[in-house]
């Protein structure tokens, strides 16, 4: 298995998996495993699609053990004892002004929104990360007919609970946000609440179904 | 409870810039999607907050650039480390890095830059500043609106409620010595370890330790444009990872990007260097237009330099009311 870990400053290693490796849950596996049994002066652990960063306190950390013990995790990610993660179930508003794209993506996948819809709600999605803004998931895998690149232009406000697709994952923007998705739906649920703990909907993990309302 | 307290408030007359309420950050938040955030410069922070007895890492006012004015309703101890922007207290200069008693109703400005560095000081004041905690920490998240003081720069008008001590220790004045600070100054060169996409693009890398760059206008607390010499544009494309502030980013037309406090905590662009935690500080002070440059360091030299500022830190200030040892300090008008 390929594993590169580098420095990110001397606060922070970047743990990177190869596409496959990221593809069968390694850096959620081993944020669980690092999560059960947190190594001294480790602060905070974000996953990603390929990659797990973690951030420590260098002057509480014993960086070199950190990166020895990092490297043989990341090299052998304990994927069986992946957890099996809470089932969140997202009610969406699909086509229409909630989903401008999806005639788009109809006449880019030969697909009818109708069977668009029917594959986005069929298709169980993890959540790899939160990313790009607080509360935002990034959802995969989708089935390989739905992976589409980014559009050209973004747009500069995408409307907060829209929901949309691009490079085979799902994304949920949970306020207004310029973004370059694909928007198919929206749902009414509040994705981000600062004053609630923990503040995002879902975590790193969790499994979603889509439901068409 | 005494009425006292609860009446006690800071009211801004003039915000200048930006000014928020930042403490050291939500160290813990990155995994929600939220910036780090909190003080540009944490040294200057937990220095302003020894200077008056709180936690280093509690909140205090975050001023920047100049053009602020302060009233407060009480007496009050007040320390402000930083920049020197030419604060004044009732029109009697107020050098930073010192703490003061400050009276019912008088008023601190602060102009400007007085030398040739600087942009941003932080005030705190002895006892707690009201601040809404969200998401592991009280710090104002511009970005997303929360924390702080409603989640929002402070204006004119606005009143922050001040929860003083219910003895109100008349101290001396204290002090911060100068050999206890970072080395701030015009044009820093900010030292950086290698970054883990440094090896993808080596001529950005070469160009990066070669020129010197200044801050655009296009800059916030999220990050600072840098403008200097054209890096060759890319075409890399990688899937998010999470970043850290201090980290440079080189976006596709190749101008590179210093990511600051409120930076993202994911992002595509390659990082090819992040700039030492101990040199944070000297990078906060910088306001559009200033310049700086860069040199490589190493892993020990970064840990060695932070463990210095953390043992600064824990030596606190100096307690003296010599006008001898103020006047060493820069602090008598």
């Amino acid at each position: 298995m390929s594993v590169w870990i580098d420095l990110m400053g001397e606060a922070a290693l970047l743990v990177r998996w190869s596409a496959e490796a990221a593809a069968a849950g390694a850096p959620l596996a081993v944020t669980a495993a690092l999560q059960r049994n947190l190594p001294p002066g480790v602060i905070d652990l974000v996953p990603a699609i390929d990659s797990l960063l973690v951030c420590f306190d260098p002057l509480a950390t014993d960086r070199d053990q950190l990166s020895t013990q990092l490297t043989e995790l990341a090299r052998h990610p304990p994927l069986t004892a992946l957890p099996v993660g809470r089932e969140v179930v997202i009610p969406v508003h699909y086509g229409g002004k909630d989903g401008p794209d999806l005639p788009e993506i109809a006449a880019q996948t030969g697909l009818t929104p109708t069977e668009i819809i029917s594959l986005h709600t069929a298709t169980e999605q993890r959540v790899i990360m939160i990313g790009f803004a607080p509360g935002y998931p990034y959802l995969g895998w989708l089935p390989p007919v739905l992976h589409l690149p980014r559009r050209k232009t973004p747009r500069v406000a995408v409307p907060a609970g829209s929901v949309a697709i691009a490079a085979g994952l799902t994304g949920i923007y949970p306020a207004t946000l310029p973004g370059g998705w694909h928007l198919i739906g929206r749902t009414e649920l509040r994705l981000f609440d600062p004053t609630a703990d923990p503040p995002t909907l879902l975590q790193p993990g969790d499994r979603v179904r889509f439901v068409a309302l | 409870m005494q009425s006292s307290s609860e009446t006690a408030f800071i009211e801004i007359i003039a915000s200048g810039p930006l000014l928020t309420i930042q403490d050291s950050g939500r160290p813990t938040a990155r995994r929600y999607g939220v910036p780090v955030g909190g003080a540009m410069d944490r040294f200057a922070l937990a220095a302003a907050n020894r200077l008056v007895d709180n936690h280093p890492d509690a909140p205090a006012l975050e001023l920047t650039a100049g053009g602020i004015q302060l009233r407060f309703s009480t007496r009050m101890v007040i320390g402000l480390a930083g920049a020197d922007l030419q604060a004044q207290l009732d029109n009697v200069p107020l050098a930073p890095w010192c703490s003061a008693v400050v009276s019912a109703g008088s008023t601190l400005s602060l102009r400007g830059r007085r030398g040739k560095w600087g942009g941003r000081a932080y005030l705190a004041v002895a006892g707690e500043l009201a601040a809404t905690w969200a998401v592991g920490g009280a710090g104002t998240c511009l970005p997303s609106g929360f924390g702080g003081y409603e989640g929002r720069a402070l204006r004119a008008g606005d009143r922050i409620a001040v929860r003083l001590r219910s003895r109100l220790a008349m101290v001396g004045t204290r002090w911060w010595p100068l050999e206890r600070r970072p080395p701030y100054c015009a044009q820093p060169q900010l030292r950086l370890l290698p970054g883990p996409q440094r090896h993808l693009l080596p001529e950005a890398w070469a160009t990066l330790l070669t020129a010197t760059f200044q801050i655009d206008q296009a800059s916030s607390r999220q990050g600072y444009r840098l403008i200097g010499p054209a890096l060759p544009p890319h075409t890399l494309s990688l899937s998010s990872f999470g970043v850290v502030p201090g980290a440079i980013q080189i976006p596709p037309d190749g101008q590179p990007i210093l990511l600051m406090a409120d930076a993202q905590p994911t992002g595509g662009y390659p990082v090819i260097a992040v700039v030492i935690g101990a040199d944070l500080p000297l990078a906060a002070q910088l306001l559009p237009g200033d310049q700086l440059s860069f040199i490589e360091t190493d892993l020990t030299t970064a840990q060695t330099m932070l463990a210095q500022q953390a043992a600064w830190l824990t030596a606190g200030p100096e307690e003296d009311d010599s006008d001898w040892l103020l006047a060493q300090a820069g602090a008598v008008g």
